[in-house]
């Protein structure tokens, strides 16, 4: 049996994995251009898919198809295109520094762009799942690019993860006998009171808890602390930011049409609790935003207690996080010499009286992140998760959320008052580091994220729309 | 767009636009701009005053009806309409707001605190605050409300922390995880309103809405605790005097003259205006707890010995006859409540800015440092006398009316509880004056202890105090200055509650 296939559809594929190839021809040949060529290639997919956003599902058998485009997969495309493109421009001082290989890093980059493009895209669990695996197996070697050890303990969670959710998705398919996300829900009902029925449950939360890992949730969070921490702090921002939307995007996915609700409100309970709380105690600059976004995480899952009536929430969530999130990271990237890691808070000391619009970046995102003007986009994501949760009856959890919001601005407020607290009792020359220009990929970034940031929190309704089907 | 639109939407916009001009021009032509841009959001705010008609009362029921109103739907998905009003509730309360920061932008053009910031970004962050202040007085849409009720936290708490005083940074982490912690609840209780009603629209919402009595027990509830934390009502009121104390001048003086109003001024259009039922569940024991703040706030006064702490804790008292007026549910009551909310803040606010004046001669405020300002500093001594007489509430001044009126409207309810409520009130009011003369004594009389700096009262403190003298004795000699277009919307809000 032949098919016929919708090109058109593949469009944004077909341009991420041309990126990817793109760079590492560059590589081969010149030996230069390779970020030129990730950003040239991710800004195709994101055009890529910008035009596609309507066109016809491919990869059929019958009405079931594998490959779906829609209007929010194509926003999912355009923002995991974004964030390859500006981690790359993150990347440029720690590149042209030497201390990462640049073809390598590029072409890694533009795969893990690759894996993200399928997820949106994806019509049933399998290319889900290949698309979440692609989109984590080149972080893997990013990662371990400075320091192997912390490589090791993300890929044997990561490993430890795929398994579990894979077998939650062969469960799945024993029950019910459907793969294709169209018919998931019907098939998984008509097995309601069988013998297959806990088969089901089982499948769905393994399914769950598999995807979890690639947010971060608890209880597979532990990697993000160290693995952060250790990656360069690009690939961190990678990590936080384009790997967290695809467990997103995997997440909304399962529970939009399996019942998940009760597993849920615990992970997320859990999983904002935990992350907060041990925030508090951070002083490393990174492993504190890593743990915040483990909180950040738990905000995510709550309004996927309810499942489909909370899914554009939580998208519309992820979206705002994932921008400010990176407005943080590029923020830092500024803040810091080229070839220095995160550092801990005190070496941010004074830092915005000397860069005071490297200072004010960093306060929009992280005041954005505690859920506070002045950017509104951070207000806004606040008031969509608690909006959607009393919404959907979830009061409690919305109480939750709100709490958490509170231990949440302890830290965030520790975080962005280092960077205009003056010295304490040593000398302010001793206390600053020399002041270095920022290179102009890395302020693009950050100026095009915030300005980004700041538009989303004047018209969120355009996200609103672009995530409505 | 009509005039009315056009000046509801420019009252926040001159102040958004200052701050962001504000914060990048250079150190002095920085700070005169803000000061520039405050007179003009003031002078705007004097002609939306003129646009209110005298016809527009109408015939009929009363209801909430704003004499000028700006609405454009902005996130859909979320209820939230960009949906201004002005009416005789907030008029006051925003004129006000304009006011006080033109003075601290007038006063921050000569004085800029110590403590490392510069007097710019001060400037931009009152610009800002105003900005978050005028929004949620002048917000018809209950999410908006809670937008700008947001706004203004880290401003002030950067206020606090860049320019406050050796504790700042505790005081302002502890000010703004505290206030926080009121607008999550805010939150919660919004969306409750929002999820069962289908509208954020305070004008469809005035008087419950059809919200059945279980929604609006709990929404009230939600309101009355996110609205206590603001205001502050006993026992949440703990923030408060770490932060006063610690706050720069034109910190404290915002943040008592009007940043406080906003817990009053939610209680009344929110809590009372969208869950009458639950306002009338809650009233007694709103009512206790407003005694219960005003003998309390008073025995604190008592005992403390530093200027800007003691004034911050009677400004607990204050409160607690506003919300004892707020409890009783009445049209007299509420007017007591609105006119105490400005008598208030015109005269906190004044005693706030000379108390720094004293602190910043003698770099003291402790009160067994100081004495004997008669003689040194006779007119500043003055000034405080009068500020510390209209705060006691002297007839003739501001503060009588709030005060005496929160009393009357308590008898006039009836019934042993609120006739005991009135009583208690009326000691705490007794104890109110105990605490101010001991205050003029240990600071204005006995012999001099502290060194002044500058025992003259300088010509840009008499610029930025003199609106603020004469206010509260034209407040104190006509309240209808404050109530004159009070009835109608406060009937409208109560006719529901009963």
């Amino acid at each position: 049996m032949t098919q016929a296939v919708n090109h058109v559809a593949l469009l944004p594929l077909y341009a991420a994995a041309g990126t990817a190839i793109l760079v590492l021809l560059a590589d081969l040949t010149l030996g230069r251009f390779r970020t030129a060529a990730g950003v040239l290639g991710g800004l195709a997919t994101a055009v890529c898919a910008a035009v596609t956003s309507s066109a016809g599902a491919t990869f059929c058998t019958g009405a079931a198809c594998s490959w779906v485009p829609s209007r929010p997969a194509a926003t999912v495309a355009v923002l995991f295109a974004a964030l390859t493109v500006g981690v790359l421009a993150l990347s440029v001082p720690a590149l042209s520094a030497r201390a990462l290989p640049p073809g390598e890093y590029a072409f890694l980059l533009a795969c893990a762009m690759t894996g993200g493009v399928t997820v949106g895209y994806a019509g049933d669990l399998i290319t889900l799942i290949v698309g979440l695996e692609t989109l984590t197996l080149p972080l893997y070697v990013l990662v371990g690019l400075r320091r192997p050890a912390a490589a090791l303990t993300f890929f044997v969670i990561s490993v430890v993860a795929t398994a579990v959710a894979l077998m939650g998705a062969a469960l799945v398919y024993a029950a019910s006998g459907a793969l294709h996300l169209a018919g998931l829900r019907a098939a998984v009902l008509a097995a309601d009171g069988g013998p297959m029925h806990p088969v089901a449950t089982v499948g769905t939360w393994l399914l769950v808890i598999g995807f979890a890992f690639k947010v971060a949730g608890v209880p597979l969070h532990a990697w993000a602390a160290p693995t952060y921490d250790g990656a360069p702090m690009p690939v961190a921002a990678y990590l936080s930011t384009a790997s967290k939307l695809g467990g997103v995007i995997g997440l909304t996915v399962i529970v939009a049409r399996l019942d998940t609700g009760p597993l849920l409100a615990v992970l997320a309970v859990a999983t904002m609790t935990v992350g907060n709380l041990v925030a508090l105690r951070q002083t490393r600059m990174v492993r504190l935003l890593a743990w915040s976004s483990v909180a950040q995480a738990g905000y995510v899952l709550a309004p996927l207690a309810a499942g489909a009536d909370g899914v554009r929430a939580a998208l519309a969530y992820a979206v705002l996080f994932v921008t400010l999130e990176f407005v943080a990271f590029g923020a830092i990237i500024a803040l810091r010499p080229p070839d220095a890691d995160g550092g801990t808070l005190n070496d941010y000391r004074g830092a915005a009286r000397r860069s005071p619009w490297r200072g004010a970046a960093f306060v929009l995102a992280v005041a954005g992140l505690a859920g506070l003007p002045p950017g509104l986009a951070g207000l806004f994501a606040k008031v969509t998760i608690v909006g959607s949760l009393i919404g959907d009856g979830w009061g409690w959890l919305a109480a939750v959320v709100a709490l958490n919001a509170v231990v949440a601005l302890a830290y965030y407020v520790r975080a962005a008052a280092v960077l205009y607290a003056g010295p304490t009792g040593i000398a302010v020359a001793d206390l600053r580091p020399p002041v270095f220009a920022v290179r102009w990929p890395v302020a693009t970034a950050v100026i095009v994220a915030a300005a980004v940031a700041v538009a989303l929190g004047f018209a969120p309704q355009l996200l609103f729309d672009a995530l409505t089907a | 767009m009509t005039w009315s639109q056009l000046l509801l939407v420019g009252v926040l916009a001159v102040p958004a636009i200052g701050a962001l001009v504000t914060a990048v021009l250079p150190e002095l032509p920085g700070r005169r701009a803000a000061a520039g841009f405050a007179l003009a959001t003031l002078m705007l705010v004097g002609l939306l005053g003129l646009t209110r008609g005298t016809g527009w009362s109408g015939y009929g029921l009363p209801a909430v009806v704003p004499w000028a109103e700006y609405r454009v739907s902005w996130v859909p998905a979320l209820n939230l309409d960009f949906h201004l009003g002005v009416d005789g509730l907030s008029y006051p309360l925003v004129a006000l707001t304009a006011l006080l920061t033109l003075l601290c932008c007038g006063y921050t053009v000569r004085h800029v605190p110590g403590g490392g910031g510069s007097g710019r970004t001060l400037a931009a962050l009152l610009l800002t605050l105003e900005v978050g202040i005028l929004g949620t007085f002048l917000a018809f849409d209950l999410v908006l409300f809670f937008l700008f009720f947001e706004v203004v936290l880290l401003p002030m708490y950067a206020v606090i922390a860049g320019w406050g005083g050796a504790q700042r940074q505790a005081a302002a982490r502890k000010f703004v995880l505290y206030t926080l912690l009121g607008s999550v609840l805010l939150l919660l209780g919004v969306f409750t309103v929002v999820a069962a009603a289908g509208t954020a629209d305070l004008m469809a919402l005035a008087g419950g809405l059809g919200l059945s009595r279980t929604t609006q027990y709990a929404a009230f509830a939600l309101f009355a605790a996110a609205f206590a934390v603001k205001a502050p009502l006993w026992p949440l009121h703990t923030w408060l005097p770490d932060a006063h104390t610690e706050a720069p001048t034109v910190g404290s003086v915002i943040l008592a003259g009007v940043l406080l109003k906003m817990g009053t001024y939610g209680l009344i259009r929110i809590g009372v205006g969208v869950a009458p039922a639950g306002a009338a569940w809650a009233a007694p024991t709103l009512g206790v707890l407003a005694a219960a703040a005003i003998v309390v706030g008073a025995l604190l006064c008592l005992r403390q010995t530093e200027v800007k702490r003691l004034i911050a804790y009677s400004s607990v008292g204050h409160m607690g006859f506003v919300l004892l007026g707020i409890a009783t549910l009445t049209v007299t009551g509420l007017q007591a409540a609105l006119i105490g909310n400005i008598a208030h803040g015109v005269i906190t606010g004044l005693l706030f800015f000379l108390a720094g004046a004293i602190k910043d001669r003698t770099g003291t405020g402790d009160l067994d440092a100081l004495g004997g300002l008669r003689e040194t500093a006779p007119r500043l001594a003055g000034l405080f006398g009068f500020a510390a007489l209209a705060s006691l509430g002297l007839p003739g001044l501001a503060g009588f009316w709030g005060e005496a009126f929160a009393v009357v409207a308590a008898v006039e309810h009836g019934g042993a509880l609120w006739t005991t409520l009135a009583v208690v009130a009326a000691i705490g009011g007794a104890l109110t004056a105990a605490y101010f003369l001991r205050l003029l004594r240990r600071l204005t009389h006995g012999p001099a202890r502290a060194e002044l700096s500058q025992p003259w009262v300088g010509g840009v403190e008499w610029v930025a105090w003199s609106p603020l003298l004469a206010l509260a004795l034209a407040v104190g000699l006509m309240p209808a200055l404050v109530l004159a277009a009070t009835g109608d919307p406060l009937a409208a809000l109560t006719g529901a509650a009963r």
